[in-house]
């Protein structure tokens, strides 16, 4: 019998090595912004674990290199994530002193390539599962209950970014609620605005090209500048018409992220349901006229359904592109997990970054899956439906 | 016949862009209606058209790495080679999509320190994708017979390569390109926040200073910039387009 590589595993087995072996697994800092020491596996964690880690890390390294059984190398990647994902947590209490609070234990370089190395061998198997749509969001949700459980035990608590978290708990909370809010309703508000549009747009032809030229220009200007200019417009608004002020519009804050949003949104879902219109086959539209549906009809029952997933895939485009750039809208005061980006920038501490960043690419991430679940299970049906 | 009249207005569009950055005290008069309590109207920290010009040499190099790295890795999942690839590289690229500049930009700050180089690589992370994605597309839909065809006249794997498959799929791929600089060009305005030298340096001394003239002049620019830019490339796409016998795309 002769061995046989797997190529996607050489690759993530040379990660793992280099991780493993030669990169440092956490940094341990006296206080939360000065320079870090890196500290291996087996400086980072209690005398057993730390070979028992590197035994889990060598031993998935080995199955994702040899040619093995799917269902193997799905284990092999569950397992190594879990011991690496709560081993990191007994890294943090290990390496702090204890009774001191300001010491600060992060990941490191290595611990992330291990995650890296791991999530791509998970990744490459679920993909060859080829899961069904509600097989995926089963997946994102065990994985989404693996980490609440993990927070929820309290075994991160040590790390630095959970520290942070410590200190500021009421305002993630209040934060985050202020960016779903914000990448959400402007998505609505897009969706109320540009379905019809679209559908004008669709209907009128010398409408067209000037409706998506416009919405393309404002796609072209910065966002950081966008936010920015409609500080002005807006302050006026809420100074000089009666009632804007009470319902929450000001020049700075929320109002104009939620609008400069709003803006960026509106090309993706005008111009999908342009083009998820345009495509609906011409035979559909023959028949149904053929049938004595009106106008109405015609769009409700036939045109849009058969457009649906094109439009989706356009939501979709937007909801990930918000949930982005709604970090920006904490530049202008509008609150949202850009807060805690910025702020750690300017204090060059790099835990409080990871406070914003973790959970805004976590959220585009569930939104991403979700979506795309939606749009396969819209389309399948639809194709299903056809030869009936 | 109006066909003229986008041409008149892009090069309108070229000379006021261009007497802006290299003579901005003579539209001192049009922004100053925008500052208060007598602020200066026009940028005063720094030269508009050095920002500019390190503004758009941050894009090209972040551009011309992302078009190398996307283009060898089309290829290469397209190779019977790396065949085993393709699938999760697929998966690959739209995970990364969800990955906000932002966040891509203040992650690599503690790996490589502030300036240009984090800007330069969250534009080159995020400038990959959209060339990927359309460099993927190009090679693996090129028609069947063409294909057929040069493997029968005996050119070797290499010689399909680069005589067929590229000069084929390069509508497309510069498609991609042209996307990957117009995101980049007003991502690069973010990397001002952590103290690239970009446009976004005007734009954010606006925010900070309640400078509205600022923030326009920021953003005028680079929007200016977007638009033209992605005018030239549609350009030499509808002609690459053309040479390869596909007509208008």
């Amino acid at each position: 019998m002769t061995l046989r590589f797997d190529k996607l595993g050489v690759v993530i087995a040379a990660i793992a090595a280099y991780a493993a072996l030669l990169a440092p697994f956490a940094t341990f800092r006296a206080n939360r912004i000065v320079p870090g020491q890196a500290r291996s596996i087996l400086e980072a964690l209690p005398s057993a674990t730390g070979p028992l880690l590197l035994a889990i890390v060598i031993a998935g390294a080995l199955i994702a290199l040899l040619k093995t059984p799917l269902l193997l190398r799905l284990a092999a990647g569950v397992v190594a994530l879990a011991a690496l994902a709560i081993l990191i947590g007994t890294a943090g209490s290990f390496l702090t002193p204890a009774g001191n609070t300001f010491a600060r234990v992060s990941p490191a370089s290595g611990f992330w390539l291990l995650i890296f190395a791991f999530t791509l061998l998970l990744a490459d198997v679920l993909t060859r599962l080829d899961l069904s749509p509600w097989a995926r969001v089963g997946v994102l949700i065990a994985a989404a209950l693996a980490i609440g459980l993990l927070l929820v035990s309290r075994q991160w608590d040590s790390l630095s970014i959970l520290k942070e978290y410590a200190n500021r708990a009421d305002s993630f909370w209040a934060e985050g609620a202020k960016h779903i809010t914000l990448a959400l309703g402007s998505l609505a508000a897009a969706v109320v605005v540009g379905l019809p549009l679209g559908i004008l747009c669709h209907r009128v032809e010398r409408l067209r090209a000037g409706v998506l030229n416009v919405l393309n220009i404002i796609q072209t200007i910065p966002s950081i500048a966008l936010f920015g200019l409609l500080i002005a417009p807006l302050g006026w608004v809420a100074t000089h018409v009666p009632g804007a002020g009470a319902l929450g519009i000001r020049g700075i804050g929320t109002a104009p992220a939620f609008v400069a949003l709003f803006l960026y949104s509106l090309l993706p879902v005008v111009a999908n349901t342009v083009v998820g219109l345009a495509g609906v086959p011409r035979a559909a539209n023959d028949a149904a006229r053929g049938m004595g549906m009106t106008d109405r009809q015609r769009l409700f029952d036939v045109e849009f359904p058969l457009a649906f997933p094109v439009i989706l895939t356009g939501i979709r485009i937007v909801l990930v592109q918000n949930i982005g750039l709604a970090t920006i809208a904490a530049l202008i005061g509008g609150g949202g997990f850009g807060v805690f980006v910025f702020q750690g920038v300017g204090q060059t501490a790099m835990d409080l970054v990871l406070l914003g960043a973790v959970p805004t690419v976590a959220l585009a991430f569930a939104a991403a899956i979700i979506l795309d679940a939606i749009i396969e299970m819209t389309s399948i049906r639809r194709h299903e439906a056809s030869p009936a | 016949m109006k066909a003229w009249l986008p041409s008149l207005l892009r090069l309108l569009l070229v000379v006021l862009l261009v007497a802006f950055v290299t003579n901005p005290a003579l539209f001192e008069p049009l922004l100053k209606p925008l500052t208060e309590n007598g602020a200066p109207a026009i940028y005063n920290q720094g030269s508009l058209l050095t920002l500019t010009l390190l503004h758009l040499r941050t894009v090209l190099i972040a551009t011309v790495a992302a078009t190398i790295v996307a283009v060898a890795l089309a290829i290469l999942v397209t190779r019977p080679a790396g065949a085993e690839f393709l699938p999760l590289s697929r998966s690959l690229v739209n995970i990364g999509q969800t990955f906000p500049p932002v966040a891509v930009l203040a992650l690599a700050v503690p790996a490589v320190g502030f300036g240009e180089k984090p800007t330069l690589i969250a534009l080159f992370l995020y400038g990959l994708l959209p060339i990927f994605e359309n460099a993927l597309t190009a090679l693996t839909t090129l028609p069947g017979n063409v294909m057929e065809a040069a493997r029968g006249a005996g050119m070797t794997a290499w010689q399909r390569l680069v005589k067929v498959e590229l000069p084929l799929s390069a509508p497309v791929i510069l498609g991609g390109i042209r996307l990957s600089v117009v995101i980049s060009l007003a991502t690069a305005t973010i990397g001002s926040t952590v103290a690239a030298k970009t446009l976004g340096e005007v734009i954010i001394a606006g925010l900070l200073s309640n400078n509205l003239a600022f923030v326009l002049q920021g953003g005028l620019i680079v929007a200016a910039l977007a638009v033209l830019i992605y005018d030239g490339l549609s350009a030499i796409e509808r002609y690459t387009a053309r040479r390869m016998g596909q007509g208008a795309v």
